[in-house]
């Protein structure tokens, strides 16, 4: 394999890797469920696309011909991260896990819950 | 009966067939355009009206944004995320959207999701309000006003909605 | 030079799957299991995927993509299930 290659694959791995790894950390880190959502839904989504393209340019290489059907894998996870994120928040919400005490505009949790409009155009 | 109800989805159809099997030889081909025509035909009575792309390339240019936007926004969070957590200030938001169609309440959802510091929570019940999360909310106008500009006012153009 | 990167990105990804073990295990909420549980699911695409480079064959995409599918499924199912009491309406 052509030394160039193999740097192009090496650095897609790390860049990968290292998101991965910090959104696993932010999962544990993070202090409430809603910060926590963040960091899987963003961080790891990265990670995957930066090993998936690694593992394309590696395949493209030894098939010799363009591999390109892990592009199929990183077009669905974008697609479904954010729906999965979404029915998560939705759940937490409908348990009514509190968020953090300092979380700014903490009062519109109910009205979430509701799928009501912000305002209180009703009791006026 | 048309032959191509869906054309859309006969060529994203097609083009996935060829891309799960990483091939273009003659008998995927076959097979892929068997399916591309065969599926539509088979599911055109079960969906829901939705709004046509009118403006392609703007749609095209709307997906290369997003995706530079995804890359900026996740260093971002990745930088949140070390940081001590003493100085993240999380907020819910309430984001007051025009547009009306499903398709694009979702494409704009999940686009907010993927890029800037935010997740959406949920969308109130007579579709006027995006509910969202900031892991780091600084100014909540500035928030609404990025989501409103950068990202809202692109999807009403392709759609015309 | 690629076996190590491989080994190291391993370790990373392997110390993830910890993290989120941790995780799904302490809580406190049936929404944090859930997300520990999406994210273990994505790490182990990627642990697949770089098998599939370590022993230089593309069989293993076929794996990856059930993976991911089920994932999500399974993500979707469980929310369904908690916010309705029902998976299919």
């Amino acid at each position: 394999m052509p030394l160039y290659l193999e740097i192009i694959i090496c650095v897609l791995l790390l860049i990968g890797g290292v998101f991965l790894l910090l959104g696993s950390y932010g999962l544990a880190r993070l202090p409430d469920i809603f910060t926590r959502l963040h960091s899987p839904t963003k961080a790891s989504t990265l990670g995957i696309t930066g090993v998936l393209l690694s593992s394309m340019v590696f395949h493209s290489y030894q098939n010799g011909s363009l591999s390109v059907n892990e592009l199929l894998i990183t077009l669905f996870l974008l697609i479904t991260a954010p729906v999965a994120a979404y029915m998560i928040a939705k759940t937490a919400i409908h348990h009514e896990t509190p968020p953090l005490d300092k979380t700014k505009n903490a009062h519109l949790v109910s009205k979430i819950r509701d799928r009501q409009a912000p305002k209180e155009n009703d009791e006026a | 009966m048309r032959v191509f109800p869906m054309p859309f989805h006969s060529l994203l159809l097609f083009v996935v067939w060829l891309l799960l099997n990483n091939s273009v030889s003659a008998g995927h081909i076959v097979l892929a355009a068997f399916f591309a025509i065969a599926i539509p035909l088979f599911v055109n009575g079960m969906r829901d009206e939705h709004p046509k792309i009118l403006k392609p390339w703007r749609a095209f240019r709307y997906v290369l944004m997003v995706m530079r936007d995804i890359l900026v926004a996740n260093i971002e969070v990745a930088w949140l995320i070390i940081r001590p957590i003493k100085h993240l200030e999380p907020g819910f938001v309430a984001v007051p959207i025009n547009i009306r169609s499903d398709l694009g309440i979702t494409i704009l959802a999940s686009t907010v999701s993927l890029t800037p510091g935010t997740v959406s929570a949920e969308i109130s019940k007579d579709k006027q309000w995006l509910y969202v999360h900031a892991l780091h909310l600084e100014g909540e106008a500035d928030l609404i006003h990025l989501i409103k500009t950068r990202y809202e006012a692109p999807l009403k153009e392709i759609f015309g909605c | 030079m690629l076996n190590w990167t491989l080994f190291i990105v391993a370790v990373f990804i392997c110390i993830a799957l910890f993290l989120n073990l941790w995780r799904l295990f302490k809580g406190p909420t049936i929404s944090d299991r859930i997300l520990a549980l999406d994210t273990m699911y994505i790490n182990t695409i990627a642990l697949i995927l770089m098998y599939g480079i370590y022993v230089g064959t593309s069989l293993y995409f076929e794996a990856a993509l059930l993976i991911a599918m089920l994932g999500f499924v399974s993500t979707a199912a469980l929310c369904k299930y908690l916010l309705r009491g029902d998976i299919i309406e």
